[in-house]
């Protein structure tokens, strides 16, 4: 079998293909490790590969070819990042090895920061979950699946009441979230992270 | 002998999952591990944190790991049993180790909390890891007092566990054995299952359900065509879409699959001779004890379960007899 943390090693920086200033350059710096971004061959494994790729407004291989276009705009408006279920099918498919899911993420946080989105339920969806690892430290599905719903989805909040019972009476779900102990120290941690991310 | 293992149960196993967590524990002295809980672990961020803050993502993973590492007496190895958080632990531990100035960053802001973390301190495996690797599937072999002759499974493992791998520990990023080999050990009848590695929709029940819905469907329709009696699986994630939203995906499709979800730690409990009310069994929305009833496993019905059946048609049992042909009346739902 393959070692491929030693290929990826051993590979050349695909940060040198990219020229300075441009939306690939930035995507590439935004992406912790070496996203090989710049090696993408346009072969659209990626694509095929996605199980959600027909309801994406671009499959991957578009997006990458748009971002190379320095299309900044369309490609942090396109709904494909948020469509993305971090399957790793396309990473671990990819000839080139660019770290698909990876980027995938990185356009999703560049889009937030920008707020350059049509469709918000998938960025609110997120906003919530973190809201409540931020407060308690831990996920609360309760709050998170009436929260969401309430806002997103208000007409088909009673049928999904069922389920959310029969989550309750199955003790699948609790009616309080769970803080843990430490929770000023978390949410030091991470208001001391958020600092150096918006200091980069 | 037993294995320690410093034990991270994530959020989902405190809740949507408790009955992997109830099967997990009960198992684990029969099978010589032994769980040590991270003190006041927090949340992995699951795949929504990374989406908004990725430098805040792997502080928050990298407080658990700081944690662990300080937890560690006579063992460095992590466990975790959700798919997700496992990747998340070992993404975090991976990229720190590879990327000097992440790792900088990342303990910088450990330091706003008082914590340190050395990469590479604790080693991230999951519990299927450990199970078919450390302990091995003979060792689980020998305690089987109950083999599930005439079960057919369909070993689910969802993405998250085989990909992307960075310590290769499957011998398939898309079609893996593991899961395979350790239910047949506990003498269940594995089918091939060409989807094992498909995604279950992932957060997608929550942002776009036609899209979760369909991905459901796929999965459910596979396993149905090979007659499977349930799927097995390892992820709550998978568990919860598959098993919670398969009555809304079958509204929405118009179908009346009825494929249970279990977790494979019920299903090796079951094998040990476990009683299925201490392995969570019957907490499922998709009924297992019709399946189980096959191999003289009587799941006790509680009152809610009796309620959940009145109200919901029950599925015919497919007949034995006669070749496994395709069901028709699904044809003009082709896969691919």
């Amino acid at each position: 079998m393959d070692d491929q943390s030693l290929r990826v090693q051993n590979a050349s920086p695909s940060t040198s293909v990219s020229p300075p200033g441009s939306f690939l350059q930035e995507v590439i710096e935004a992406t912790p490790g070496d996203s090989r971004l710049g090696m993408c061959i346009q072969c659209g494994t990626c694509g095929g590969s996605c199980p959600s790729a027909a309801d994406m407004n671009h499959t991957p291989r578009q997006i990458f070819a748009m971002i190379r276009a320095d299309l900044r705009e369309e490609v942090l408006r396109s709904n494909t990042p948020w469509y993305c279920v971090s399957c790793y099918f396309c990473t671990v498919r990819c000839p080139q090895e660019v770290h698909i899911t990876d980027v995938m993420y990185t356009l999703k946080s560049m889009a937030i920061r920008e707020k350059r989105y049509d469709d918000s339920t998938a960025p609110d969806f997120s906003q919530t979950f973190i809201g409540y690892i931020e407060s308690y430290g831990r996920s609360y599905e309760l709050g998170l699946a009436t929260r969401h719903n309430l806002r997103h989805r208000p007409l088909q909040l009673p049928s999904m009441v069922p389920l959310g019972l029969g989550m309750l009476a199955r003790r699948r779900m609790d009616f309080a979230p769970q803080r843990i102990e430490k929770i000023e120290q978390l949410q030091a941690i991470l208001a001391r992270a958020i600092e150096l991310e918006v200091g980069v | 002998m037993t294995t320690k293992l410093l034990f991270y149960p994530g959020c989902s196993l405190q809740r949507t999952a408790r009955p992997y967590l109830d099967s997990l524990v009960a198992i684990s002295p029969l099978i010589g591990i032994e769980l040590e809980e991270i003190q006041d672990w927090n949340c992995c961020g699951a795949t929504e944190y990374i989406a908004i803050h990725h430098l805040a993502s792997h502080a928050l993973v990298g407080r658990n790991l700081a944690l662990a590492a300080q937890q560690s007496n006579g063992t460095h190895t992590v466990m975790a049993a959700c798919s997700a958080c496992y990747l998340n632990l070992a993404k975090t531990d991976s990229y720190m180790q590879v990327n000097a100035q992440l790792n900088r960053q990342v303990n910088d802001a450990l330091q706003a909390g008082g914590l340190h973390y050395q990469p590479g301190t604790v080693r991230i495996r999951h519990l299927l890891d450990i199970i078919v690797n450390d302990i091995g599937i003979e060792e689980i072999r020998t305690q089987v007092v109950r083999p599930l002759k005439g079960l057919r499974i369909a070993p689910y493992y969802g993405c998250m566990i085989a990909r992307p791998d960075r310590d290769n520990r499957w011998d398939n990023v898309e079609h893996p054995l593991a899961l395979d080999k350790l239910m047949k050990a506990i003498g269940a009848e594995v089918i091939d299952f060409p989807l094992k590695t498909h995604c279950c929709g992932g957060h997608m029940t929550q942002i776009n359900m036609p899209t979760a819905y369909e991905l459901i469907r796929r999965l459910v329709y596979g396993a149905a065509q090979y007659h499977a009696d349930l799927m097995v699986t390892l992820c709550p994630m998978c568990q919860l879409n598959l098993d919670a939203y398969q009555s809304e995906m079958n509204r929405h499709f118009h179908t009346s699959y009825h494929m249970p979800i279990l977790y494979f730690t019920q299903l090796l409990g079951l094998a040990f001779g476990l009683e299925p009310e201490v392995l969570g069994l019957g907490k499922e929305f998709v009924n297992a004890s019709q399946a189980l009833s096959r191999i003289g496993i009587e799941v006790p019905a509680t009152e809610l379960e009796l309620e959940m059946v009145e109200n919901k048609p029950a599925r015919k049992k497919k007949e034995k007899a006669g070749l496994p042909m395709p069901q028709m009346r699904h044809s003009e739902e082709e896969d691919e």
